[in-house]
C-alpha cells in the first residue's frame, strides 16, 4: 500500500478528527503560553497559518466548550506588583469612613501614581472604538460581539445605530517579569523588620 | 560554515556605557544588507523584586552583597544562572534603598579615585565588617559579566566575547582608571576590545542619526561643544571641525576634567529643599524618607521641567508600615522652588571668567569620593572654555579673546532632557558669545540623550570597519613625570621638581614615544615611585621635553606611579638604568616601559599603585 503523505483527506474520518483536535489543543496552549514569551523565535510563527487551518474544518465539526480555570500565578503577581508600587491591598484594607477626604487624597495619589505606573510599565492598552464617548455610531452586520456589548433596547437585525457610552479597553501586550522557579507567589508582600 | 566558526567570527558591533549609575548594551550588525544598518538596545533580564526578573533597556550599576538570610536560593535565580553569586540591577539598588550598608555603588567613580588602591575590597565603604567587600574593580567586573551572560542568553551563537565590543569612559579618565576598566574587561574575556571616550561616543551616535544631513549642519572652522551631563558626572569635549582632502573632517582637541556633579546632585537638593520646609512645620523626617522623597522629587522635577501648564506638583511620603491613611506626609514642589535650586542653582547666569573655587588636592587623600564642590555647571563649563582657548589653534588657527568660542552644541546626558535647563545652558553660552561679539551656536539634535552613548559606540564598531567618518583625537593630555633637581641642599627647601614629558598630547592608538636618553635609576627588587602629571593645555611638548617652570593650572599632579623591577637575574639592590618609553595600545589605554640600556627587557609601569 502506498501512502502518499501530502495527499489531503478526502473524507473527514475519526483518525483526522481526533489529529485536528489535539492540533488545536497544542494551538490553544500555545496561545495562552504565547503572552509569556515575547521572544518566541519566528519558526514557531511562520508554522502558525498551517496549524489554524488543518483545525478549522475539526472545530467546525465538533464545537469544544470548556471553561479554563486562570493560573492564580498571574493573579497574585498582578496583586504583588500593585502592592509594592501603588500600596493597592493597604488602601483598600483600610476603613475609610474615619479620614477627612484630605487625607484619603493624599494616599490616593500614592495608590494612583503606582497604579499607573503599573498599567504603563506591564500592559499595552488601547482603547476598543476611537469615536467620542456619547456620539452615536453604527455597527455593521457581522460586528464583532465580542469587542461591542449591545445594551437597551436590543431588537432587529444589524445594522444597529447607538450611543457609544464607554469606548472599552483592550489589552494589546502583556509583559509580566517572569517568576523563579520555586518562587512562592503567594506572599504579596513579605513582613518587614528594620535592625 | 560550521557552527564552531560562526561563534567565532564576528557579526556585531557592541557598545556599552558603563554608567556610573546605568549600564547600557546596544548593538548593530556589521555586514547588514540595510544601509544604515538599525541599531538595537539589548533588552537585559534582572531581578527587579526577589524571585521576579524583568527586561530593561537600562541596568542599574549597583551590586548587593546579600546576608545569608536575607534571601531564598531561588529568589534570585536568574534565566541563565539558578545560582548567582552576586545580585546586580534594580533589585540591587531597591534593597539597597533600604540597606545601604550592603549596597555597592559609584564604582566607576571609584576607578578614577586616584588616592585609594583600588584593587582593594573597600566597598560598600565604612560598612560593616561582616559584609563581604568587593573592589571597584570586581564590580565593574560583575556589570559586564551580567552583560554577557544576558548577551549569550539571547544570542548564544555569537558570543560577546568574540563581538567587535566598545566600552565607553568619560573622557577625563586618566590613564589608571582607563587601564582599570580594561582589566576588568579583559577578565569577562573579551576579545576585540576598545575603550572610547563617552562625548565621542554621543558624537557618534549624531552622526549615525543625522547620516544624510550632518555634512549640511557642520562646516570646516566650526567648534563642537559636547556637554554630557550624567547621573553622576559632567564631562565636556570640544571637537573641531576641518577638511581632509575635500571631505569634512572631525578632530576632538580638548576634554575636561572630571567633575562629579550630575543629576543625582539635583533630586538631592531638592529633596534637602523638601526636607527643610517640613522641619519649618515642625515634621522631622526620617532617612528612608528622605530617601522617599528623593525619588518623588526626581519625578516631580520632570514633569516641572517638561510641562509649562503644571505650577507645582504634590510630594506625597507613604507610611513605612500598612496604615497608609493618616500617616501620609503630604507637601508640594512648586515650579518656582525648582527654577531656584536647580536653574538657577546648577545653571546660574555666568560670566565667562566667573570660575569654581579650586578645590585643594589634599581632597584626593581623604576616604571618599571627590565630588565638586561648585555646584554651578555653568562655572565649571566656563573654566573649561577659558583653559581650552587655544585648544583648536592647530586646525583653525589663532584663536582671539580670552576663551575658545564653540560655534555648535551637542548636548547628551538625561539631565538635558529637560528644555528648561537646555534651554538655559544655551542662553549661557551664548551670551558670552554676544559679548565676545561672536554669532551664537547653534544646537546639534536628533540624539537619544539617555541611550546616545551606547548607540554611538555601537555605531564605532562599524566605522572602525571603514563605514563612516571617524573622530580623531589620540590622547587628551600630555604626561610628564617628575624629576628632582640634582642642586645642592638648601635648609628648609624642598629641591625644586621638573617634570619630563613621557608622552605627548595626541599619540594616537597604536603609536610609541621614546625621548632622548633620560636615564633613571631604578633599584632591582624594590618598588620606585614616581610623581605624574598631566596637561591637557600643553600640546606641542614632544617626548623627552623637560619642563623647569610650568604655571601651577598647565600641570595636574595625578597619583603617584610605580616600577617595580623584578630580582631575576640581578642581585637585589643593584641599580639599571632605564629609560622610560610609552605607547598607547590597540584598546586605548596608555602603557609606560621602563627599557634598560642593555635592552634586555621592559618593565611596565604601574599607574595604580597598590597599597603594600
Amino acid at each position: 500500500m502506498n501512502i502518499d503523505l501530502t495527499a489531503m483527506p478526502a473524507t473527514i474520518d475519526l483518525l483526522h478528527v481526533s489529529l485536528g483536535i489535539i492540533a488545536l489543543v497544542f494551538f490553544i496552549l500555545f496561545l495562552t503560553k504565547g503572552g509569556s514569551k515575547a521572544s518566541a523565535p519566528m519558526e514557531t510563527q511562520t508554522e502558525l497559518p498551517a496549524t489554524l487551518a488543518k483545525t478549522e474544518p475539526a472545530a467546525e465539526s465538533q464545537p469544544i466548550s470548556q471553561l479554563k480555570t486562570a493560573n492564580p500565578d498571574a493573579a497574585l503577581q498582578l496583586l504583588t506588583l500593585l502592592q509594592q508600587e501603588a500600596r493597592f491591598i493597604d488602601f483598600a484594607q483600610e476603613d475609610l469612613l474615619d479620614y477627612s477626604d484630605a487625607d484619603i487624597g493624599a494616599a490616593a495619589r500614592v495608590v494612583h501614581e503606582g497604579s499607573k505606573k503599573v498599567l504603563k510599565d506591564y500592559f499595552m492598552l488601547a482603547v476598543m472604538r476611537d469615536e467620542q464617548e456619547e456620539s452615536r455610531i453604527t455597527l455593521p452586520e457581522g460586528f464583532d460581539a465580542t469587542t461591542v456589548r449591545l445594551t437597551g433596547n436590543v431588537i432587529g437585525q444589524a445594522p444597529f445605530t447607538g450611543t457609544l457610552v464607554h469606548r472599552g479597553w483592550k489589552v494589546t501586550e502583556v509583559k509580566l517579569p517572569k517568576l523563579a522557579e520555586g518562587h512562592d507567589a503567594h506572599i504579596i508582600a513579605p513582613a518587614e523588620v528594620e535592625l | 560554515m560550521s557552527s564552531e566558526d560562526i561563534k567565532n567570527t564576528i557579526r556585531y558591533g557592541v557598545g556599552i556605557d558603563l554608567g556610573t549609575t546605568h549600564c547600557v548594551l546596544s548593538y548593530v550588525e556589521l555586514y547588514s544588507d540595510q544601509d544604515p544598518a538599525p541599531i538595537h538596545v539589548l533588552p537585559i533580564p534582572q531581578l527587579t523584586t526577589p524571585g521576579s526578573v524583568e527586561e530593561k533597556n537600562q541596568l542599574p550599576s549597583f551590586m548587593y552583597q546579600a546576608h545569608e538570610a536575607e534571601l531564598a536560593e531561588s529568589d534570585i535565580a536568574l534565566p541563565w544562572d539558578g545560582k548567582p553569586e552576586t545580585i546586580i540591577g534594580t533589585i540591587a539598588r531597591e534593597l539597597g534603598s533600604k540597606t545601604p550598608i550592603r549596597l555597592v555603588s559609584s564604582a566607576k567613580s571609584w576607578l578614577c579615585h586616584g588616592g585609594i588602591d583600588r584593587h582593594a575590597s573597600f566597598l560598600p565603604l565604612n560598612s560593616p565588617e561582616e559584609v563581604p567587600k568587593v573592589s571597584p574593580i570586581e564590580a565593574t567586573f560583575q556589570y559586564l559579566m551580567h552583560l554577557r551572560n544576558a548577551w549569550d542568553f539571547r544570542f548564544p551563537d555569537t558570543p560577546l566575547v568574540n563581538q567587535e565590543v566598545t566600552i565607553t569612559v568619560p573622557a577625563s579618565f586618566d590613564p589608571a582608571a582607563r587601564d582599570l576598566t580594561a582589566e576588568a574587561a579583559h577578565r569577562v574575556g573579551f576579545k576585540n576590545l576598545i575603550l572610547l571616550e563617552e562625548p565621542q561616543a554621543a558624537v557618534y551616535s549624531w552622526l549615525e542619526s543625522n547620516s544624510d544631513s550632518w555634512r549640511n549642519q557642520v562646516s570646516i572652522g566650526d567648534i563642537i561643544l559636547v556637554v554630557d551631563i550624567g547621573g553622576g558626572t559632567t564631562d565636556l569635549s570640544l571637537v573641531a571641525v576641518t577638511e581632509d582632502a575635500g571631505n569634512l573632517s572631525l578632530n576632538r582637541v580638548a576634554v575636561g576634567d572630571h567633575i562629579l556633579l550630575g543629576g543625582d546632585n539635583m533630586d538631592l537638593a531638592l529633596a534637602y529643599q523638601i526636607n527643610g520646609k517640613l522641619a519649618q512645620e515642625g515634621k522631622n523626617l526620617a532617612p528612608w524618607q528622605i530617601l522617599a522623597i528623593t525619588q518623588s522629587c526626581r519625578d516631580a522635577k520632570e514633569i516641572l521641567l517638561t510641562d509649562p501648564e503644571i505650577h507645582s506638583v504634590p510630594i506625597v511620603i507613604p507610611s513605612r508600615g500598612s496604615k497608609l491613611l493618616g500617616a501620609t506626609l503630604r507637601t508640594e514642589l512648586s515650579k518656582e522652588e525648582v527654577m531656584a535650586s536647580l536653574v538657577d542653582g546648577f545653571f546660574p547666569q555666568v560670566g565667562i571668567h566667573d570660575h569654581p573655587a579650586q578645590q585643594a588636592r589634599s581632597a584626593l587623600k581623604q576616604m571618599g569620593l571627590p565630588y565638586a564642590q561648585d555646584a554651578a555647571i555653568c562655572r565649571h563649563l566656563a573654566a573649561f572654555l577659558c583653559r581650552q582657548q587655544a585648544a583648536a589653534n592647530d586646525f583653525l588657527g589663532e584663536n582671539q579673546g580670552d576663551f575658545i568660542k564653540p560655534t555648535a552644541i551637542l548636548f547628551n546626558g538625561g539631565v538635558l532632557k529637560a528644555p528648561v535647563l537646555a534651554e538655559r545652558m544655551m542662553r549661557v553660552i551664548n551670551h558670552w558669545l554676544s559679548e565676545a561679539g561672536v554669532d551664537q551656536a547653534k544646537l546639534l539634535a536628533g540624539t537619544d540623550l539617555d541611550l546616545a552613548v551606547a548607540k554611538g559606540a555601537a555605531y564605532y564598531g562599524a566605522v572602525r570597519q571603514g563605514k563612516g567618518v571617524r573622530i580623531r583625537g589620540g590622547i587628551a593630555s600630555a604626561y610628564y613625570v617628575g624629576i628632582e633637581s640634582a642642586m645642592p641642599a638648601i635648609p628648609g627647601m624642598t629641591p625644586p621638581i621638573q617634570a619630563l614629558c613621557v608622552a605627548p598630547f595626541g599619540m594616537e592608538e597604536g603609536s610609541a614615544a621614546k625621548g632622548p636618553n633620560q636615564e633613571f635609576g631604578l633599584v632591582v627588587g624594590e618598588p620606585v615611585r614616581f610623581r605624574f602629571f598631566g596637561s591637557t593645555t600643553r600640546r606641542d611638548d614632544e617626548a623627552g621635553t623637560l619642563l623647569d617652570y610650568w604655571e601651577p593650572e598647565e600641570l595636574e599632579e595625578l597619583p603617584e606611579i610605580q616600577a617595580n623591577l623584578p630580582a631575576e637575574g640581578r642581585k637585589p639592590g643593584e641599580i639599571v638604568p632605564v629609560q622610560l618609553a610609552s605607547r598607547v595600545t590597540e584598546v586605548g589605554t596608555l602603557c609606560l616601559e621602563a627599557i634598560p640600556f642593555d635592552g634586555s627587557a621592559k618593565w611596565q609601569v604601574e599607574f595604580d599603585v597598590r597599597a603594600s
